[in-house]
């Protein structure tokens, strides 16, 4: 569903991505790894539309995304989370899951102000679905806490949720496991899986966490200094020397 | 510790007589073509001295005092209070505030006619501030140049009355729809700004449509503003003494009661509390809907707004139109009751002070906004006396609110939202 050709990305003189090719199939969990600083990241940005690729393609559903508006991208169903929490700190748990979907929402200011049938309607299924997105991730009782007073494995969880209430079909997560305890990386761990088992998202996965990677990707791609290094299976990437000596590190 | 604590006192005094003595002990006082400086009595000089000490001597022991104040909130009986159940509060809140616009509407009758004339004011503030709580409080878009959109509107009625003879029930929508066209007009170009950059251009803006109104003497007349605005009409009834438009009749006669110049004065003062009722009403709704939810998302963080599908440019503008149009709302209401309007009007000043009543009442906290709106148009006036010192209480006041109280008066408190799975 997601093919990414040749992608390359050029700050100036630095080129931070370089070549980068990928394809992401339906129900997948493709993790994409490597050492720090080799253009994860700048990749992600690239596929969710904030930087506009120096060169390639990517091509979601049959579409050439590369280069359109983030919003634009976000409304065709993929949505991603940050490396950095980045929540609406001020506004209530529920609120940040209304403000998601935005786009399914009657956003005509007259219906809302005279508050037509069909804007109640919209109004009262986006509610029920942030409290089933709530209940999923065991925060219900939680629904009207300022966001920002979340402990940090909630903020993690709740950015998960805020992305699945926008129904995407790709979803892009950004080191989800960073600053998790072995305990919520578990829960986190069995979240991703269901995500894909339960609701038919593809997921793509920055991280460095082996153990998650290695646990719950059905394919694998490294990138190293800009350019992609192997891809395949967790079981041959792991077998795979030039991975070992570039990130995994002998054993 | 101790010689820094004195020398820090010592500073402060000396810093409150180098600002007090110029201001209070010197005079300028005109002898003949020529200006001489003239010393003050000694009482004003004792009472400078004094202020001087009482300074160093709270700067001294600043940190027993202050220690000892923060243990005040100790005595005080309301701290442990448990807050009211939600239901309950918003059933009393709505009667409070029924309660209160009930007594707005009767009061006028029974009170003096500068009273209801300043009451009057204090509704155009309150609904220029609700407008730009909506850029500023709830968008977090920080609008130097509201006042332009305020000008916009009561330029728009005393341009369309003067050239085409417009009244005042068509020049309300028409000169709130331009204000907000003119919102619209200035967001494209600052899209892209925030912050500080954001609050520059909005000020250039401002200052732009002042210096425009004060040089396009042909149109707008000028800096000698335009005259003889017409008062707004019931059903065509006129409140002057005699009728001046065609085809109406007057109000007194028409009731049968004698003249009186409180009849317009208590009309505009109803139009503008239903005028303010209606802003408070309609900003309320939008809060509650997508697009105010929307709006302080982008406050947030305007990147995972964007991630998650708003788009900037639609945010963006509805805010700065929204927040316009009620400005126009507010100008066409002023240029009613002044009759006369000039660019002195819309100076900056009008902007800073509809900015502070906003950071005053609370960001995006409504009844915070109308209590700060009230505060700060009534207080000078009640303060008459001290009307050298306005703008420096003023000052103070911003600078101590900003310290103990940044979150404003009534700070904004988050809308429960029961979920239908709890219950």
């Amino acid at each position: 569903m997601l093919e990414i050709q040749n992608l390359a990305m050029r700050f100036g003189g630095l080129l931070a991505v370089d070549g980068v090719s990928l394809d992401v199939q339906e129900r997948e969990i493709h993790s994409i790894i490597g050492p720090n600083g080799a253009g994860k990241t700048t990749v992600f940005n690239c596929m969710s539309g904030f930087y506009k690729p120096s060169g390639g393609k990517i091509i979601f559903q049959g579409k050439e995304i590369q280069g359109k508006p983030d919003y634009k991208i976000s409304r065709m169903g993929m949505v991603r989370t940050f490396q950095h929490v980045r929540l609406f700190t001020q506004m209530s748990v529920v609120e940040n899951l209304l403000v998601a979907q935005h786009r399914h929402l009657n956003t005509n200011l007259l219906a809302g102000l005279v508050k037509t049938p069909n804007y109640r309607e919209r109004e009262r299924k986006s509610l029920d679905r942030a409290a089933y997105w709530l209940e999923r991730i065991g925060m219900l009782d939680q629904a009207n806490v300022d966001a920002g007073n979340l402990s940090y494995g909630q903020q993690r969880r709740l950015e998960i949720a805020r992305c699945m209430v926008t129904k995407p079909q790709l979803l892009m997560l950004d080191e989800p496991a960073a600053g998790l305890n072995p305990a919520e990386t578990l829960e986190l761990n069995q979240l991703i899986v269901s995500l894909k088992e339960d609701y038919s998202v593809s997921v793509v996965l920055i991280e460095h966490d082996m153990n998650l990677v290695m646990d719950i990707s059905d394919r694998i791609t490294v990138i190293n200094q800009g350019r992609p290094l192997a891809s395949g299976t967790p079981q041959e990437v792991r077998a795979n020397e030039d991975v070992i000596k570039a990130y995994l590190g002998e054993a | 510790m101790a010689t820094s604590n004195v020398r820090h006192a010592l500073f402060c005094a000396i810093v409150t007589i180098v600002i007090s003595y110029p201001i209070l002990g010197l005079n300028l006082e005109a002898e003949g073509v020529n200006i001489v400086l003239t010393g003050t009595d000694a009482t004003t000089i004792v009472a400078i001295a004094c202020a001087a000490l009482i300074v160093f001597l709270f700067q001294l022991f600043r940190d027993s005092v202050m220690g000892k104040l923060g243990a005040v909130s100790d005595l005080n009986p309301l701290t442990g209070r448990k807050p009211m159940e939600q239901d309950k509060r918003a059933k009393l809140e709505s009667w409070v505030l029924t309660g209160l616009v009930v007594v707005a509407l009767f009061w006028p009758f029974f009170s003096s006619r500068g009273a209801v004339d300043l009451a009057t004011l204090v509704l155009i503030y309150v609904i220029l501030a609700l407008g730009l709580n909506v850029v500023v409080g709830l968008a977090g878009l920080l609008d130097l140049g509201y006042v332009a959109f305020y000008a916009v509107g009561a330029y728009t009625f005393a341009l369309l009355s003067q050239y085409y003879g417009v009244s005042f029930w068509m020049a309300l929508p028409l000169g709130a729809l331009l204000a907000g066209l003119f919102g619209l007009l200035l967001g494209f170009p600052v899209l892209r700004l925030r912050g500080d950059y954001l609050a520059i251009v909005t000020l250039g803006f401002g200052e732009i449509i002042r210096i425009l109104l004060n040089n396009w003497t042909n149109v707008t007349g000028g800096p000698n503003g335009i005259g003889g605005i017409p008062d707004p009409t019931l059903f065509g009834m006129e409140f002057g003494r005699r009728v001046k438009g065609e085809g109406n009749t007057s109000f007194h006669e028409t009731f049968g009661i004698a003249y009186s110049g409180e009849h317009k004065v208590i009309f505009l003062y109803l139009i503008a509390l239903v005028l303010a009722i209606i802003t408070a009403l309609i900003i309320r709704r939008l809060m509650k809907m997508p697009v105010g939810r929307a709006w302080e998302a982008l406050r947030e963080d305007e990147i995972a707004a964007r991630s998650l599908g708003l788009s900037r440019t639609a945010v963006k503008l509805s805010a700065f139109t929204i927040g316009a149009f009620f400005a126009g709302f507010a100008g066409t209401i002023f240029a009613s009751k002044q009759g006369f309007i000039s660019p002195e009007s819309f100076v900056f000043l009008e902007s800073a002070i509809v900015l502070a009543i906003v950071v005053l009442g609370g960001m995006g906290s409504q009844i915070g906004v109308i209590l700060a709106a009230i505060a700060v148009t009534i207080l000078p006036e009640l303060a008459r006396e001290f009307s050298e010192y306005r703008m420096l209480i003023f000052g103070a006041t911003m600078v101590l609110m900003m310290i103990w109280r940044p979150q404003g008066l009534v700070p904004m408190r988050r809308l429960h939202i029961t979920l239908k799975t709890q219950e």
